[in-house]
């Protein structure tokens, strides 16, 4: 075998999908790298391509055009040497009902050669990491979901693969379930794996993916890390101040404020955000009757954003650092700081940028 | 690592799917057997004791029937063991996903499938003879010149059957179970010369025509030929034993190519 060291993990050139009698491509034109030892994520909401790209790289969908390879082996052309280098942990439970957990594993090394004795050694220490180690001889349905999750993935290390396929690996996993899943995908990444994940969780991309493919419609619409991707929103990073301005201070105090906070060092932009609208005014637009006069009782109960109150988005390259600095101004000002807070961009916002849509 | 051949690869593979198929069904055995043996114990026991001990069917019957109740239980025997299996499978279980990601070639999948059915079958038709010596008695008679002859055609009947079971169990979906096994078992266990020999349905000349369109009819013939005595002397007549192994022959091959090619186009999209 030819020294594989510098080959990425995975690599994807101009993929495209299309099913029979579809109309659409489900995987249109993508490409991308994962490099060796790299945990990857394909970010994107259902129906965009994620798993028809999985099921290519692992054989089980055919591509219509396009090509990929799997540490440097052309995945059409030799799936077989492909399937040894690859695991899969699927979406959907799809765990041997008919065996023991125990054996779960060890038939699945002997689907792929792992001497008798080798296998039996590395089911018992990997249901031990996994935290199945007592509960090895019971039939799988009587496991909860995190723990077939956790078995899925114990199967996909019995053969020692160079690249683990996860998809949505944490969907609808418990809050714990789900930390423990991401340690574990974590350790095994430092233990070499390439992992090449798929969800529709941004958290879950923003915490252990290296490196992100947003995807959408079939389409990789950016591919990088994390912090690049999210310094794609305009002002992506900035400080959100609210502040009261009392009527002492003049009509004018807001005005110069702006211009004060404009001069601090790195400011890009500072930008007046309108008041958000009262949740009630609409009920109170409803024409008359019993629940519309209800309703603008209530709107009048209501307690209003206070007509003094002020907000400003500061925009700059480094919101964080101009904290003092901008607090100090608004006192300057003779205004009243009520909340001061630094704005982080989070991965659903720049999907929201991108697509115009939710993730979900 | 991904030093062994390709072809230690796929027969360890190979080897290690048939292993998990026996384990299994080897804890299963006592249901297994019972699945594939109430249905022939009761026919032993009414068509060739009760209804001869009444009169009302000829004791000659039960040497003409025995073949066929051989036939039927090995070939629906192996038929069940891959049909149901695989429309749960491919349905939605997806169990097999495990053994479609193993270095293998994937037509190797469905070929181990039917060799584990083709297993089954014959075990489940093999057991009919000693139930058979001791349900009917004195009337248990079974030619032992053709030995080697009868045991190739119970593998053969299997395979036929394991064949159809792939067939079946990659083209019905599982909200077709119920549907699919009224439309295809009843009239295949009625139109399979089971109960009746085929030269007898001279009379009948369409229904002769129709039941050979059914491997099972070629199936009860070649174990009739394998099976029955001679009556008073005289051979019965059965479809000529090259016409069997011809019919049966192809059916298997038919059936493994189409299955394969259907299983294929189940599991790659």
């Amino acid at each position: 075998m030819a020294n594989t060291d510098h080959v990425p993990a995975i690599e994807v050139r101009k993929l495209v999908k299309r099913y029979t009698k579809s109309k659409t491509n489900a995987v249109d034109n993508v490409s991308f790298q994962v490099r060796q030892g790299e945990i990857f994520g394909l970010l994107g909401p259902n129906g965009a391509g994620k798993t028809t790209t999985i099921g290519v790289l692992t054989t089980a969908v055919l591509p219509t055009s396009g090509s990929t390879c799997i540490m440097g082996i052309d995945v059409a052309s030799d799936p077989i040497s492909v399937k040894q280098r690859i695991a899969v942990v699927p979406q959907q439970s799809n765990l041997d009902r008919s065996l023991k957990v125990r054996e779960i594993l060890t038939f699945h090394a002997a689907y792929h050669s792992v001497p008798r004795k080798e296998r039996e050694e590395r089911a018992d220490k990997l249901l031990d990491e996994l935290g199945l180690g007592e509960r090895k001889n019971e039939k799988v349905n009587r496991y909860s979901g995190g723990m077939a999750q956790r078995l899925m993935i114990a199967r996909a290390l019995m053969h020692s693969p160079d690249v683990l396929f996860l998809d949505e690996p944490t969907n609808n996993l418990d809050p714990q379930s789900r930390l423990f899943l991401w340690d574990r995908i974590r350790e095994l990444n430092k233990q070499g794996l390439s992992i090449l994940l798929t969800t529709h969780d941004m958290d879950e991309a923003d915490k252990l993916c290296e490196r992100i493919a947003i995807m959408d419609k079939g389409k990789i619409l950016v591919n990088d890390t994390s912090s690049e991707l999210k310094k794609m929103i305009p002002g992506g990073n900035a400080l959100e101040i609210r502040l009261f301005v009392p009527d002492s201070v003049g009509a004018d105090a807001p005005a110069r404020l702006k211009t004060t906070l404009e001069g601090l060092p790195g400011v890009s932009k500072v930008e007046e955000m309108a008041p958000e609208p009262a949740p009630v005014a609409q009920a109170a637009a409803v024409p008359a009757g019993s629940w519309a006069r209800f309703g603008a009782a209530a709107a009048a109960a209501a307690p209003q954003e206070d007509p003094g109150v002020t907000t400003y988005r500061v925009y700059a390259e480094n919101a964080g650092s101009l904290t003092g600095a901008a607090a100090q101004a608004v006192l300057a000002s003779g205004c009243e700081v009520r909340d001061l807070h630094l704005k982080q961009a989070t991965l659903e916002e720049v999907f929201i940028y991108l697509t115009g849509r939710h993730l979900r | 690592m991904h030093t062994q051949s390709r072809f230690s690869l796929a027969a360890t593979a190979f080897w290690a799917m048939l292993n998990r198929d026996l384990v299994v069904t080897g804890r299963e055995f006592v249901s297994f057997l019972l699945q594939a043996l109430m249905q022939p114990l009761f026919f032993l026991f009414i068509f060739g004791k009760v209804l001869p001990g009444i009169g009302l069917a000829a004791p000659a019957f039960v040497a003409v029937m025995l073949p066929g109740i051989v036939g039927l239980t090995t070939l629906v025997a192996s038929m069940q063991g891959v049909t149901l299996p695989l429309v749960l499978d491919l349905g939605f279980a997806r169990e097999i996903d495990d053994r479609l990601l193993a270095p293998l070639p994937i037509w190797l999948v469905p070929v181990e499938k039917v060799l584990f059915a083709a297993i089954r079958g014959i075990i489940a038709g093999s057991v009919i003879f000693p139930l058979a010596w001791l349900i009917l008695g004195d009337r248990y008679a079974v030619r032992s010149d053709h030995v080697a002859m009868l045991a190739g055609m119970i593998v053969l009947t299997a395979s036929v059957g394991a064949g159809i079971g792939l067939l079946m169990g990659t083209s019905i979906k599982p909200e077709q179970i119920g549907l699919m096994f009224t439309l295809i078992f009843t009239p295949l266990l009625f139109t399979g010369c089971t109960y009746y020999p085929w030269g007898a349905l001279n009379n009948i000349r369409w229904f002769q025509v129709l039941v050979l369109f059914n491997p099972l009819t070629y199936a009860a013939e070649g174990l009739r030929y394998t099976m029955v005595p001679p009556i008073a002397g005289h051979e019965i007549p059965t479809l000529h034993i090259a016409w069997v192994l011809a019919a049966l022959g192809t059916s298997v091959v038919v059936t493994l190519i189409l299955g394969s090619r259907t299983f294929r186009g189940r599991v790659v999209s």
